[in-house]
């Protein structure tokens, strides 16, 4: 095995190009555990924690491109009033230990379905930057999640940033688990509003072989909020048009049963979720209008 | 390869450590510091909390060359000489040690709240502590230790 430690971005694009066997490592919170394990033994890994710039995130065009090195711990310090979702969610995650070194770029490279930052990404219309020698894309997050583990990038790629639109509007994240920390996801859920567009975001994870946007139960809820004017004079939402959302946003997973939950307790959890969501965010949103 | 770090203040080397290995065997199986436990290497238990870099970490969540010139304080750096930290004291003297398998996590990571937070409420210990597992003492005596370390270093006895 090789230990590969560049310096630089260019550099470690390079030796990614040449060998795209090479696995990065940043917080070493899920390829560590691999390694221990003995579960893999990859020819070379790829530390990418003496590249200063991925360390970092910088305000752009109203988004955050936010380092795929900055860990979570930063994004709950730092981005708590620009990303409310992704801090949320971020909290949610392990231990002080693992927030600590974890990182949101680690999330999107492992891609697992119950990763806790994807629902948030795909409810906030972020987009994943990937750089290789060719060059740097933008990948939409909708269009980043390829299967369980699998996601777009090439094998010569390596992410750089997440850009994630800042806002000052209500988001919210919540997350079943066994116990109140340390804990995978048994199903989660994330929503952003998007006043100025009078769009809703939603998606689940946890719950489907990718993280998944919940697109159905996101046009109805916008629908129903354009047509009764309540961008503009937030009333409370009627029980109805909740509960409808609640459902659309089950009907959006596709669970399996497993040893963290059966298929049918994770629909009911998603409704349950999305509802208590949708009933903060709102609240949170009245207020703010008001 | 050969890894180069400070420990507890002093420059160290280590010769042959394979490429896959974490900081954590690197600290107990070739520097000779059996403080930080090695128990689940998956980052679930904390029994290997040290900070690198002034930040708590998982010591087997972290490969050996990612260590490379930087700075890792274990639970053995903690005391000064043979001056227990007022951590430790209050872990002895609360009782708040079993079978101690746990401990030197759990004293890093109050070491660290204590640091950050000087008179935690009771749910910012649990949250600081979430991370590691004690399998014998059911965590009241932990949580009377942390009060206590909180209590001690408020009054200046450090």
């Amino acid at each position: 095995m090789d230990f590969l430690r560049p310096a630089t971005l260019a550099e470690a694009l390079s030796i990614k190009a040449q060998r795209p066997e090479a696995v990065p490592i940043a917080g070493g919170t899920d390829v560590m555990v691999e390694l221990n394990f003995d579960h893999r033994r990859p020819a070379a890994l790829l530390d990418l924690t003496r590249i200063a710039e991925l360390r970092e995130w910088e305000a752009v065009d109203g988004s955050v491109r936010l380092g795929a090195n900055v860990p979570y711990a930063r994004v709950i310090d730092e981005l708590g009033d620009r990303l409310p979702g992704l801090a949320m969610a971020s909290r949610t995650v392990g231990s002080p230990q693992i927030r600590n070194r974890g990182t949101v770029g680690g999330n999107l490279g492992a891609a697992s379905p119950a990763g806790d930052t994807h629902p948030v990404l795909l409810a906030a219309g972020a987009t994943v930057e990937a750089a290789s020698a060719r060059g740097t894309r933008l990948i939409p997050a909708t269009e980043f999640y390829l299967g369980v583990k699998r996601n777009a990038l090439a094998p010569d790629e390596l992410i750089t940033a997440v850009h994630v639109p800042a806002t000052g509007a209500p988001q919210q994240f919540a997350k079943v688990g066994t116990r109140n920390a340390m804990v995978i996801a048994v199903c989660s859920f994330a929503l952003a509003l998007h006043p100025a567009r009078q769009r809703v975001g939603a998606a689940v994870g946890s719950a489907a072989p990718t993280p998944r946007r919940a697109s159905a139960a996101e046009d109805f809820l916008s629908g129903e909020l354009t047509a009764t004017g309540r961008w503009d004079s937030p009333e409370p939402l009627p029980d109805p048009v909740v509960r409808r959302f609640g459902e659309l946003v089950a009907e959006a997973a596709s669970p399996i049963d497993d040893v963290r939950g059966s298929a049918a307790y994770r629909k009911h959890a998603l409704s349950v979720l999305a509802r208590r969501a949708l009933g903060w965010a709102w609240r949170d949103y009245s207020g703010k209008v008001a | 390869m050969r890894v180069e770090l400070t420990v507890n203040g002093r420059r160290r080397r280590a010769d042959d450590v394979w490429e896959g290995e974490s900081l954590l065997f690197l600290l107990r199986e070739r520097l000779g510091l059996p403080g930080s436990k090695n128990a689940c290497e998956q980052g679930e238990c904390g029994s290997c909390t040290v900070y690198l870099d002034d930040v708590p970490v998982c010591a087997c969540l972290v490969a050996a060359g990612q260590a490379q010139d930087r700075e890792v304080r274990t639970v053995e750096g903690l005391a000064d000489g043979d001056a227990l930290d007022p951590v430790q004291a209050a872990f002895v003297e609360a009782g708040a040690v079993q079978c101690g398998f746990c401990t030197p996590g759990l004293v890093v990571a109050t070491h660290d709240l204590l640091d950050r937070v000087p008179r935690p409420s009771d749910p910012e210990i649990r949250e600081a502590l979430a991370g590691n597992l004690c399998r014998c003492t059911g965590y009241e005596k932990i949580l009377d230790a942390v009060r206590l370390a909180a209590a001690t270093r408020a009054n200046g006895r450090r």
